[in-house]
């Protein structure tokens, strides 16, 4: 009899709690919808982008020899949390490796990828065993910040050139290493730039900064901070694999600001905008290049219509000869963020193999000297490895879609 | 840096700071949220506290009860067709939904406890092993079951699931309680309003109550031990099963072969902390394990810092009195 009143009383607690959402849910849509557009500048997309007439094509003339055992490769995310902003590199590599062999019949570079799962404790082991293979002549990655870091020492140690497609601390160049490049603006670009387009062209007054504890979060969330001035609202930092957002929520809530940075990478920015939605936030999200991929639009839902992200990166998609190729390769998909950029650092290193710099020290000092135009942007590194001309460009979602939105931070 | 942080110790990167003005303009909204922690803390702590008392076992894979529990929830709501947005349902059609997730994540939360009595516990008891043996095996039985999960769906975490959006209920001092905290606390203080019951009142329970104090003299008085366990196992898993539910409610992305790991020590730690062993405890243990996290992570300025505030408390309550807040025993509490 107990029982029955036991299962009674569970039955009820349920039913009172669906009553209590259900009412909740009833109110919900009119208020996203009165929220959504109100406050929030439009900025238009571009559709276009100009191309370097005299950009290097990874086909070359066509005449290019070497031997059958040359190898390049990839070393990054395949798996793990981040991994498509790795897999939209590695096809990028195979797009500009494919046309080298297709163009070159009598050098036939091969292509090997190594999976860091993005991790810098997991990224040694794989980046070891690849310096210690011969046959590879030059390396694009690693991808993220924190793995480069880990691993910089290593490429150094066997002077193994690598061009990293997307690590952006600014840190990093200041390591000493002479076989690290960097194949776009670092954070110390990006940062200012995000600041000036928050505060800019985006009109916050009161921008919340919620940085995670990578090394590029951490780097960004500094460099952007100091851009931002008095427009900082406050500062908040989350874990890398965090879940749940509500303290760093209602600090943001209470704090009334009406635009947020994130400095992170999407999967946590990813609930973190969605929770932040949910709880009733109707400014902006804006975030960097680590958010920027259409896995967060997917993990966010309907949340990620109110998102903004600055990247140093350039939107390939508005390339059409370049889009179309990566989509052969991708099975369909558009190419993604730094696709273009893992395209030209692979062009690089192809057209030193074509040259006939086909030993690792040969390779590294050709991209040394390296001074052409790629399809995204003009190459030249200093001597720390940092390139001379970046440039950042603001993207937005629009119909669940990732659209550029031009040039920011100018 | 802000003015208002106070450095505690004057080391170079100041990494420890007092941040009160940031904990006075918080402090409610930090005590709803860490209530509605606290609730889940407090469902998944019964199970650990029930067997405990039944079998003075600690049933470390308790968490991956919990954590299939939140799959059934994911895989019958996103059948169902939620997603990350705010689905557009009518009213009814997300109650029945959200019962029907809720039931079969009981149910799927009890069958995995009671396959893990009969398999890992089980046998061990009709061999009367040691008890460290059978805390191996919890141990054992719990990464088991992580593993077979993520070698089935990934390290990724799961889509993330919006069952509703929370909407402003009433306002405490300017802080606005939403529609998920209350029906998160509401429904989970009913429940375990109900197990207290249930435990005190009905037949079983006072059978549950009988082999907690003694089983052999239980046995003898025609209680079925066996089945009495079975019963333990079953009511924990329930209730593991309901508290998924809130916790892919309060947290929709938290779907992930390693989720319940951290969830199941805090429970276990919420168990411990109220006394465990006692059904009453297992109540407030959780939800003074969520207010404390939660406040200490405002305070610290990090939220990195929940755990450690969460884990220091307890350790400093268990300094004082050994035995936890409201004492251990399932079998002598009136409860």
């Amino acid at each position: 009899m107990y029982r029955k009143k036991v299962l009674t009383s569970l039955a009820a607690a349920a039913t009172f709690s669906m009553l209590l959402s259900a009412c909740a849910n009833q109110a919900g849509p009119s208020n996203t919808e009165s929220s959504g557009s109100s406050n929030k500048v439009n900025i238009p997309a571009i559709s276009k982008v100009d191309v370097p007439a005299d950009a290097v094509m990874p086909a070359g003339d066509g005449k290019a020899t070497c031997p059958a055992t040359t190898t390049l490769a990839y070393a990054g995310a395949q798996t793990g949390p981040n991994a498509q902003l790795g897999v939209n590199i590695f096809n990028g590599i195979q797009l500009a490796i494919d046309q080298h062999n297709k163009a070159n019949p009598g050098c036939q570079v091969q292509f090997k990828k190594f999976d860091t799962e993005g991790d810098p404790n997991k990224a040694t082991g794989p980046v070891t065993q690849l310096v210690s293979e011969p046959d590879i002549l030059g390396v694009i990655g690693l991808p993220f910040s924190g793995e480069s870091k880990a691993t910089g020492n290593i490429f150094e140690q066997k002077g193994l050139v690598h061009i990293t497609p997307s690590a952006t601390n600014p840190g990093l160049t200041g390591n000493g290493w002479t076989t690290f490049f960097r194949g776009l603006g670092n954070d110390a670009v990006q940062g200012p730039a995000a600041a000036k387009f928050l505060t800019g062209k985006l009109g916050a007054k009161k921008v919340y900064l919620v940085q995670d504890d990578s090394d590029y979060g951490i780097g960004l969330g500094t460099s952007t901070s100091a851009g931002l001035g008095s427009a900082l609202a406050g500062t908040e930092k989350v874990t890398t694999g965090q879940k749940d957002f509500s303290a760093v929520i209602s600090k943001i809530m209470n704090a009334k600001a009406d635009a947020v940075f994130y400095a992170g990478y999407y999967a946590e920015g990813a609930p973190f905008d969605q929770q932040l939605v949910g709880k009733g936030f109707t400014g902006t999200f804006v975030a960097p290049d680590g958010v920027k991929d259409d896995q967060f639009i997917k993990q966010a839902g309907d949340a990620s219509s109110n998102a903004y992200f600055t990247c140093p990166c350039i939107p390939g998609e508005l390339i059409p000869n370049f889009a179309s190729a990566y989509k052969d390769i991708a099975k369909g998909a558009e190419p993604g963020t730094y696709s273009i950029e893992g395209y030209d650092a692979a062009t690089v290193l192809l057209s030193g193999i074509d040259a006939g710099k086909q030993s690792r020290a040969d390779l590294l000092s050709w991209v040394k000297s390296y001074d052409k135009a790629g399809l995204s942007k003009h190459y030249k590194w200093d001597a720390k490895g940092e390139l001379q001309a970046p440039t950042v460009y603001g993207y937005k979602v629009e119909n669940g879609k990732i659209v550029p939105v031009g040039p920011i931070g100018e | 840096m802000l003015p208002s942080l106070v450095p505690l110790l004057p080391t170079e990167n100041d990494w420890i700071t007092f941040d009160i003005p940031s904990l006075a303009q918080n402090f409610w909204s930090a005590t709803f949220d860490g209530l509605t922690f606290g609730a889940i803390y407090a469902l998944v702590a019964l199970g650990y506290t029930l067997v405990y008392g039944v079998l003075n076992l600690i049933n470390f894979a308790h968490s991956e009860v919990f954590i299939v529990g939140c799959y059934a929830v994911f895989f019958t709501l996103s059948s169902l067709g939620f997603g990350p947005s705010v689905p557009r349902l009518d009213i009814w059609a997300i109650i029945l939904n959200l019962l029907l997730a809720l039931v079969l994540a009981m149910v799927a939360s009890a069958v995995t406890a009671f396959l893990l009595e009969r398999i890992a516990y089980k046998p061990l008891r009709q061999r009367n092993a040691p008890r460290l043996v059978f805390l191996i095996t919890a141990i054992g039985a719990s990464f088991t079951i992580q593993y077979l999960i993520y070698l089935w769906r990934g390290p990724s975490p799961e889509l993330a699931l919006t069952m509703f959006r929370p909407t402003p209920i009433f306002d405490v001092f300017g802080t606005i309680v939403d529609s998920q905290q209350l029906v998160i606390i509401i429904a989970a203080v009913i429940m375990m309003v109900g197990i207290d019951r249930f435990i005190s009142k009905s037949r079983t329970g006072r059978g549950i109550r009988a082999v907690a104090q003694d089983p052999d003299t239980a046995t003898l008085m025609g209680v079925n031990k066996e089945r009495i366990i079975i019963t333990t196992f079953i009511i924990g898993g329930l209730l593991a099963g309901a508290a998924a539910l809130f916790y892919v409610m309060k947290i929709p992305s938290g779907v992930q072969y390693s989720g319940g790991f951290v969830l199941g020590i805090k429970a276990f730690a919420a168990a411990v902390l109220g006394g465990i062993g006692n059904v009453r405890g297992a109540l407030l243990g959780g939800l003074l394990l969520g207010l404390i996290g939660n406040y200490g992570q405002i305070l610290l300025g990090n939220s990195q810092w929940t755990d450690v505030v969460a884990f220091v408390v307890l350790v400093l309550v268990l300094l004082l009195r050994p035995e936890g807040i409201l004492g251990t025993s399932l079998g002598r509490s009136k409860a």
